[in-house]
């Protein structure tokens, strides 16, 4: 088998299987996205060129129990800033954005058509990656949130755009500046998810929604979400510059420091 | 509507039934961190489970410093 056509990392697996790519997330405790899993996120949005000639469709699910994504590793981003200068720091965020940003819009830029099937925890940078996709197929337990307020900081990865894409500013507004979290019967009914399904069903569900879209002309399924799907990519670049004059403040340093060290039950709330 | 004692003997079954823990050994004000053994991903958990089974929304914030099986009740029936 062809190098592209299958990958085991340490944060993510794929392969392709009758014309479908599947983008495992594997990386204990809940995928939280580092630079393991954004250098891993890299290779597969490269491998994506050749991925796209065989496939109709990508599938993007979590394997662990707890739930699709917990977001960015912000313990990773806390030690990384405590073992460098204020400026240093920043400038390493915005090299990760970066990053990150290019091999989210690649992802979100696919012909393929894209879905991400979740459950459980869908936080932060994990919401993120979800609304890169065409469709999110959500097991009833899933639960979405933007908590990155409680942290000084605005989502990162292209959040607050993409969901501007898809919703009505009103509800991103409900969402972003209450930091709350919903389940997947109220994503359902504000338009972000496709499916609701049963506990453990999602995968299934995406499966059987690939099979479908594998039924029609992939030039026209691909020149239907051109046509439906842009980039905003101004906003995009607006995000990673306000994100990095945010992350500058010593409120974000406080308010890392203090999910870090928390030994509370609830550390997502403020 | 439901009554308010309805609605707690049904987080404490429902609770239970989730954690896989006993229903005899889940009152109304214990703490239900401990008496479920359950840490923040699962106290999500068990929230959606809750707005699942009673149809209503409740925003964690209002979770806050709630660590008790009736206040959570009293929760839950302002929304019903």
């Amino acid at each position: 088998m062809s190098k592209h056509r299958q990958f085991e990392g340490q944060a993510l697996s794929w392969e392709i299987k009758g014309g479908v790519v599947e983008l495992a997330l594997r990386r204990e405790p809940c995928n939280e996205i580092g630079s393991i899993a954004l250098a891993e996120l890299e290779k597969f949005a490269s491998a994506l060129d050749q991925l796209e000639d065989e496939a109709h469709a990508l599938i993007i699910f979590s394997q662990l129990k707890c739930g699709f994504c917990a977001g960015a590793d912000l313990r990773e981003l806390y030690e990384r800033s405590q073992a460098m200068e204020k400026s240093h720091a920043t400038e390493g965020v915005r090299d990760f954005l970066e990053r990150i940003h290019r091999a989210l819009n690649r992802i979100d830029m696919s012909p393929l058509t894209t879905i991400a099937a979740v459950h459980g925890v869908t936080f932060g940078g994990g919401f993120e990656l979800a609304l890169v996709c065409d469709l999110i197929i959500a097991d009833k337990m899933a639960r979405f949130c933007f908590p990155e307020l409680r942290l000084g900081l605005i989502p990162g990865f292209g959040g607050i755009p993409r969901l501007k894409r898809d919703l009505g500013n009103a509800v991103v507004r409900d969402l972003l500046l209450t930091g709350r979290s919903f389940n997947a019967t109220k994503a359902q009914q504000i338009g972000l998810v496709s499916q609701v399904v049963s506990e453990g069903e999602a995968l299934r569900a995406a499966r059987a929604t690939a099979t479908q879209i594998g039924k029609f002309d992939r030039h026209t399924a691909a020149k239907a979400k051109q046509f439906i799907k842009p980039i905003p990519s101004e906003e995009l670049q607006e995000e990673i510059d306000l994100f990095c004059e945010l992350f500058s403040r010593p409120a974000v340093e406080a308010g890392l420091r203090k999910f870090v060290e928390s030994t509370d039950a609830q550390p997502y709330l403020p | 509507m439901e009554t308010a004692e309805k609605t707690l003997d049904e987080i404490l079954t429902l609770a239970a039934a989730h954690f896989k823990v006993s229903r005899e050994k889940l009152s109304p004000d214990a703490d239900f961190f401990k008496a479920l053994g359950i840490d923040s991903l699962q106290t999500l958990d068990l929230l959606t489970k809750l707005e699942n089974h009673f149809h209503v929304e409740l925003p964690d914030y209002e979770l806050q410093g709630v660590s008790d099986f009736r206040t959570l009740a009293a929760r839950i029936q302002a929304r019903l």
